[in-house]
């Protein structure tokens, strides 16, 4: 994972609420066995005309289809977004699409676990805080933010500027790009400890298994 | 005296590896349930990395969201060649990591929350995780169970541990008796319609109270179920007698001295007396009425003698233009009444709804009747094993015979990816648990409702008031929506 801190980008508005992991990622693309190639069918659904005689074609209303976003590393949503399935292609797709910030004031919890874990930096704001960005960046698709991981700010060169809070592990991790399997393994000893007992107080439990 | 803990309490310190200053806590992870969608990247990272799986005997696999579900024959050889390598993915990645495995063809194939239970895989006091949210429905044996991303399947692959930070804990009492007609699809639709569908972030939900302990395992798995379509972690149920009965006898429930020691643990399991939680929600039972979704989230959801809202209705801005865009989708106009809402297709199926007792409940329902001309119905065992159960009893004849289509088990309509799908603008009662945009086919319109519920739909070819429901009704009273 590549270490993340100081992200300044325009920001693609995307004003609605509980926006669930089935309209980030369709399922059709979750039939891939690889772990790449996800960015093209983010929110694929959303993407495309769905009815009539240009069904299929690119639906320029679409805000990610609009060319003033292009190039955008920040998405900002409403509540709940990332609800439903958790199919980390949600946070892959994101990712790979080029995001690398989600703006929302809450997030459903697998998909902040999937998003951490692919170096993409959830900022929770306030209602109000989500829609005075919302509409910044409706108004003028140009319009720049400045997220520093470091600081937990939030700020824009019109005078906006927040605080948001992260769990101290999870910015760590991301600061420095670490894998979580990496860290778990510092644990081994307690962990091998951790097992003999369990297994033992729990002889009665039976395992599954070939193996 | 030691400070009363609740069941969650228990089953979380019981699985504490480290707690390392700063960082999540470590919990120990005692069983990983596979399935052939979120695992091929995890299988492919243990590759990369030269990990091994740490502990084989803690992991079952089973494929259950690409099958085909027409025939054994369309299973063995699937015709969509992408479906068919993730499928040929999992078969070799449990050879070669010495997972077991159960195959499209095997007795105990099945959806893979269906399979942990009739296994007596999922037990009491037990940390279960699967990279699939309604890993939630193992809650209903008192296990700590929950979804997680591919990334964490890895880790637990590796490590046998997940870094958690520790939930906070609700309990939701349910009393009372239901009133004929409302089966517990109504209680978790209610509570996700009373707190939203973001209503439990960061809970782990106990259910408690008195229907809830009247409740059958099946009952209780299909609130657990959905407890993640309202946001929650994980929901939990206490054991009791109800949760013994179910396991004695299982493949792998312990036997003999074994079955003694373990319900002897099970039964220290319970929330003590006096616990506390960080929040407490409670709900009548005896003042239910049947639910159905109208909209494109759980959290949308009304009574069967409801009414379509309108924009107006949304509490808020937002809740307002998520309500604009999801009566577009669904096509519906505000105010029309639930019971005129016609639907083309039914889907009785799914992790939530599809195990023998909803069987049952919907082929007594069905039973002497037939489905409405203009509805194509099908019913979907969760496993072979619900499958078996219910050829035994005829449940299958029943349903052929009132023209429902009789599959084989897999997730099937529940999500579509395999090739049973709704067309573009077609309306269907299901018993899954998501009605979000597409879910069950582009375009396609959802209404979730009970199996009764939906097997009452199909009938009248609209949505139905089960209590209004006469077992056996003389065709003609059904002409309406029958003929239509
Ligand atoms: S039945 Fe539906 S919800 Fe359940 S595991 Fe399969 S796809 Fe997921």
């Amino acid at each position: 994972m590549q270490p993340i801190n100081v992200i300044r980008s325009k920001a693609v508005p995307l004003p609605l609420p509980n926006i669930d992991t089935d309209q980030i990622i369709p399922k059709q693309f979750l039939k891939r066995i690889e772990r790449t190639g996800y960015g093209d069918f983010l929110f694929f659904d959303w993407r495309r005309i769905q009815e009539g005689a240009n069904a299929g074609e690119p639906n320029p209303d679409f805000v990610l289809n609009r060319p003033e976003y292009h190039g955008a590393e920040i998405l900002i949503a409403e509540r709940n977004f990332g609800c439903g399935s958790s199919r980390e292609h949600a946070a892959w797709a994101l990712r790979q699409f080029g995001f690398l910030v989600v703006i929302a004031p809450t997030f459903a919890e697998i998909f902040s676990s999937n998003a951490g874990k692919n170096g993409i930096v959830l900022v929770r704001l306030t209602e109000e805080q989500v829609q005075t960005l919302l509409s910044r960046s409706t108004a003028n698709p140009e319009h720049q933010l400045t997220v520093s991981l470091e600081d937990q700010s939030v700020t824009d060169i019109d005078g906006f500027s927040a605080h948001f809070d992260i769990d101290p592990f999870r910015k760590f991790c991301l600061l420095n790009g670490l894998d979580d399997i990496g860290l778990t393994l510092r644990h081994e000893q307690e962990l091998d400890r951790f097992e003999l007992n369990h297994d033992k107080d729990f002889w009665f439990l039976p395992n599954a298994g070939i193996a | 005296m030691a400070a009363p803990r609740t069941l969650f309490d228990k089953v979380w310190e019981q699985h504490i590896v480290a707690e390392p200053d700063g960082e999540p806590t470590l919990i120990y992870i005692d069983l990983h349930l596979v399935h052939e969608v979120t695992s091929p990247q995890a299988f492919d990272g243990l590759r990369m990395t030269g990990r091994k799986l740490r502990r084989p005997d803690r992991h079952l696999a089973t494929v259950d969201h690409n099958v085909p579900t027409t025939s054994a024959q369309d299973r063995l050889v699937i015709a969509d060649p992408i479906s068919a390598a993730q499928v040929n993915a999992l078969r070799k990645n449990c050879a070669e990591f010495g997972v077991e495995f159960f195959d499209v063809q095997d007795r105990s194939q099945g959806i893979v929350h269906m399979i942990g239970p009739e296994l007596g895989a999922t037990k009491p006091g037990m940390t279960i995780v699967c990279g699939d949210s309604h890993t939630s429905t193992h809650g209903a044996f008192g296990a700590l169970a929950f979804g997680i991303g591919t990334s964490e399947v890895e880790h637990v692959m590796a490590t046998q541990t997940l870094p958690q930070h520790k939930p906070r804990t609700f309990r939701i009492i349910v009393d009372g008796n239901l009133p004929f007609g409302v089966a517990a699809k109504d209680i978790i639709l209610e509570i996700i319609g009373q707190i939203g569908t973001d209503g439990a972030t960061g809970y782990v939900v106990e259910y408690a109270g008195s229907t809830i302990r009247a409740l059958s395992m099946e009952g209780r798995m299909t609130i657990c179920n959905m407890s993640i379509e309202a946001g929650a972690r994980a929901g939990m149920i206490a054991p009791d007698e109800t949760t013994f009965a179910y396991l004695q006898g299982r493949r792998l429930s312990p036997r003999g001295a074994a079955w003694e020691d373990a319900v002897e643990y099970w039964r220290t399991l319970p929330s003590d007396p006096g616990a506390t939680y960080d929040r407490e929600l409670y709900i009548d039972a005896t003042r239910l009425a049947p639910r159905v979704t109208w909209g494109t989230s759980p959290g949308m959801v009304t009574s069967i003698e409801g009414k379509v809202p309108s924009v107006e209705d949304g509490k808020n801005e937002a809740e307002r233009r998520s309500f604009e865009r999801a009566l577009e989708y669904m096509d519906l106009k505000p105010g029309t009444p639930m019971e005129e809402i016609k639907v083309d297709a039914v889907f009785l199926g799914s992790c939530t709804n599809s195990r023998i007792e909803d069987l049952r409940a919907a082929a007594a329902v069905v039973g002497g009747h037939h489905v409405a001309k203009t509805v194509r119905a099908m019913v979907v065992p969760g496993s072979q094993a619900v499958k078996r159960q219910a050829e035994e009893e005829g449940l299958d004849n029943i349903f052929k015979s009132a023209g429902f289509e009789w599959r084989e088990p897999g997730c099937s309509m529940c999500l579509g990816m395999n090739p049973d799908i709704l067309a573009p603008g077609e309306r269907c009662a299901s018993t899954s648990n998501r009605n979000f945009e597409g879910r069950q086919g582009r375009g396609g319109r959802t209404h979730l409702v009970s199996p009764e519920m939906a097997a009452a739909a199909a009938i009248t070819g609209r949505l139905t008031d089960i209590r209004k429901w006469k077992p056996n009704n003389p065709r003609q009273e059904l002409a309406e929506g029958g003929s239509r």
